[in-house]
């Protein structure tokens, strides 16, 4: 069973690193070229970081993880992140 | 995005397992259908567990209302399901979310399909549909497993008009006098009730994520483009 | 602190009170946490292998082999960065004594790595001299395939995102390489008892 939701659960934490409204974003994964919106994208909740992965290939798109002061962010699986005007 | 501080003003049993609670939030900021918050709820030892919740209130509702369903080994939802009376606090971040949004300008026929609590936020939108006025057509979809599950049944019923429509369809049980439909929700089913692909209606498919990927394929099965669907999946209990 | 919800408990936990690593709390039930779907492996495709930094296999078993090796059943205490620690859990495993067993190396690090591509690198020494275990079964049953059935990883000395799920294999090598977790913010040790939780800890 696949526990994954998407993208759109993610959104409150990347609410408070990005200044756009995430899930309106367009990743082109880097693995197989899949071009959607981040709200599309398979979510991992319930790790010790978020993890969003390609809903067509499953490849690891994005990793965040938080501390109580820090965050790290890693978008090595997405090719490139396509931002309209920023949303509030 | 910044934590609010919610006070329960109201608690609405919905059905055996779902209520609505009726929210005051000062600095509350507006918000579209479809959006949701982040819900954070901490002990006295300050043990905190946080959930996501799509706001069921249309933008010009008076309160910030959110319809939750008890998920029996859950950790927030019986909270707030059974335990949260008039004056509890809770804190709430939001509105987050463009994606899974329907606004009120777009004239696009509307198809709203929701499994189970996934009819949570297109109940905002079919609201929003009526308050505003909007000249799009809207038809709803509504799976549940039982009659008793279906949630906002008569308020539902009530919104039907000339550009809205609300089908029931029950998978597990129903009346043997039932005049909905019966059935998972399948091709013919989206087909008898949303647009042909032509017509370039919006979708939105909400719930749990098994019934969400269900549906959504059939969608494109039928034609309809990926990027006219909108998906937004509760995980596997419909939470 | 944050308004506070009258009435909420949360799953039910425990403070630590000095039986477990700073800042943990006791559970009762075993919260499934997971960067990815669980895999389906078939028995008959599995298969556990020690590689080198090269790639070549220096030891392999199919699954009737590794369940052929000598096991232990233990009783260890689990720590999960996520604060949760639970007490007390049995588990049956192959020591990676065992598994390394007759392998020459002088490496001084191991990756394991897993089905769907999980990785977790620790020191050699930390998987050595009865601190680490193949497990392939909890509670006096399989491991389920949630908790990273067939097998996983045990490493209970570290925070539990080093007792890898789904583990497929372990690559010895010269080079410490940060694995999936610890290249993206975790600890690259995590040794609860120093709450080394995130880099810099």
């Amino acid at each position: 069973m696949d526990t994954a939701l998407d993208g759109n659960a993610a959104a409150g934490a990347f609410g408070d690193l990005f200044a756009f409204d995430v899930t309106m974003a367009m990743t082109t994964c880097a693995t197989c070229g899949d071009r959607r919106a981040v709200g599309e994208l398979l979510a991992y909740m319930d790790a010790p970081g978020i993890v969003l992965r390609c809903t067509s290939c499953r490849a690891t798109q994005l990793r965040l993880v938080r501390s109580a002061d820090r965050a790290w962010l890693d978008l090595r699986g997405i090719q490139a992140l396509e931002v309209h005007s920023p949303t509030p | 995005m910044r934590w609010l501080v919610a006070t329960v003003a109201e608690t609405v049993p919905e059905t055996a397992r779902a209520v609505t609670l009726r929210l005051d939030v000062p600095d509350w900021p507006g918000h579209r259908p479809g959006q949701h918050v982040d819900v954070r709820l901490t002990a006295d030892d300050g043990y905190q567990a946080q959930r996501s919740y799509s706001i069921a209130s249309p933008p010009e509702s008076d309160r910030l209302e959110l319809t939750v369903e008890r998920i029996d080994d859950g950790e927030v939802s019986p909270y707030l399901t059974t335990v949260a009376d008039v004056g509890d606090q809770f804190e709430l971040r939001g509105p987050i979310g463009g994606w899974f949004v329907w606004d009120a300008g777009d004239d696009a026929p509307v198809l709203l399909v929701g499994g189970g609590s996934g009819v949570v936020p297109l109940r905002a939108m079919l609201q929003h549909h009526a308050g505003s006025g909007s000249a799009a057509a809207m038809h709803l979809v509504q799976s549940a497993r039982t009659l008793g599950d279906v949630i906002y049944r008569r308020e539902l019923e009530a919104l039907v008009g000339p550009r809205r429509a609300v089908t029931v369809t029950l998978t597990r049980e129903s009346p043997p006098d039932w005049g909905g439909h019966r059935g998972r929700v399948d091709a013919g089913l989206l087909a008898e009730q949303g647009w042909p692909p032509a017509a370039q209606p919006h979708c939105y498919v909400c719930g749990p994520t098994g019934f969400v990927e269900t549906v959504a394929d059939a969608l494109v099965e039928l034609g309809h483009a990926p990027g006219r669907i909108r998906t937004e999946r509760f995980g596997p209990t419909g939470g | 602190m944050p308004v506070v919800s009258r009435g909420f408990q949360g799953r039910r936990r425990q403070p630590g009170a000095g039986l477990v690593p700073p800042g943990q709390y006791i559970v009762d039930d075993f919260p499934v946490l997971t960067a990815g779907p669980t895999p389906d492996v078939s028995l008959d495709d599995w298969d556990l292998t020690v590689v080198d930094d090269t790639g070549d296999a220096l030891a392999r078993w199919g699954w009737e082999e590794f369940l052929a090796l000598p096991a232990e059943d233990i009783t260890v205490d689990i720590h999960c960065v996520t604060k949760w620690s639970k007490l007390g859990t049995r588990w049956r495993g192959v020591s990676v004594d065992t598994i390394l067993d007759g392998v020459d190396t002088a490496a001084e690090y191991v990756v394991a790595f897993c089905e769907g591509g999980y990785t977790t690198n620790l020191p050699l020494a930390d998987v050595l001299d009865g601190q680490a275990w193949v497990a392939y079964g909890f509670e006096g049953e399989d491991l389920e395939p949630e908790h990273g059935g067939p097998a996983r990883l045990l490493v209970p000395h570290l925070y539990f995102w080093k007792s890898a799920k789904w583990v497929r294999g372990l690559r010895l090598g010269d080079q410490d390489e940060p694995g999936f977790w610890e290249s993206v913010g975790y600890h690259n040790y995590g040794d609860p008892w120093r709450e080394q939780r995130y880099w810099g800890d």
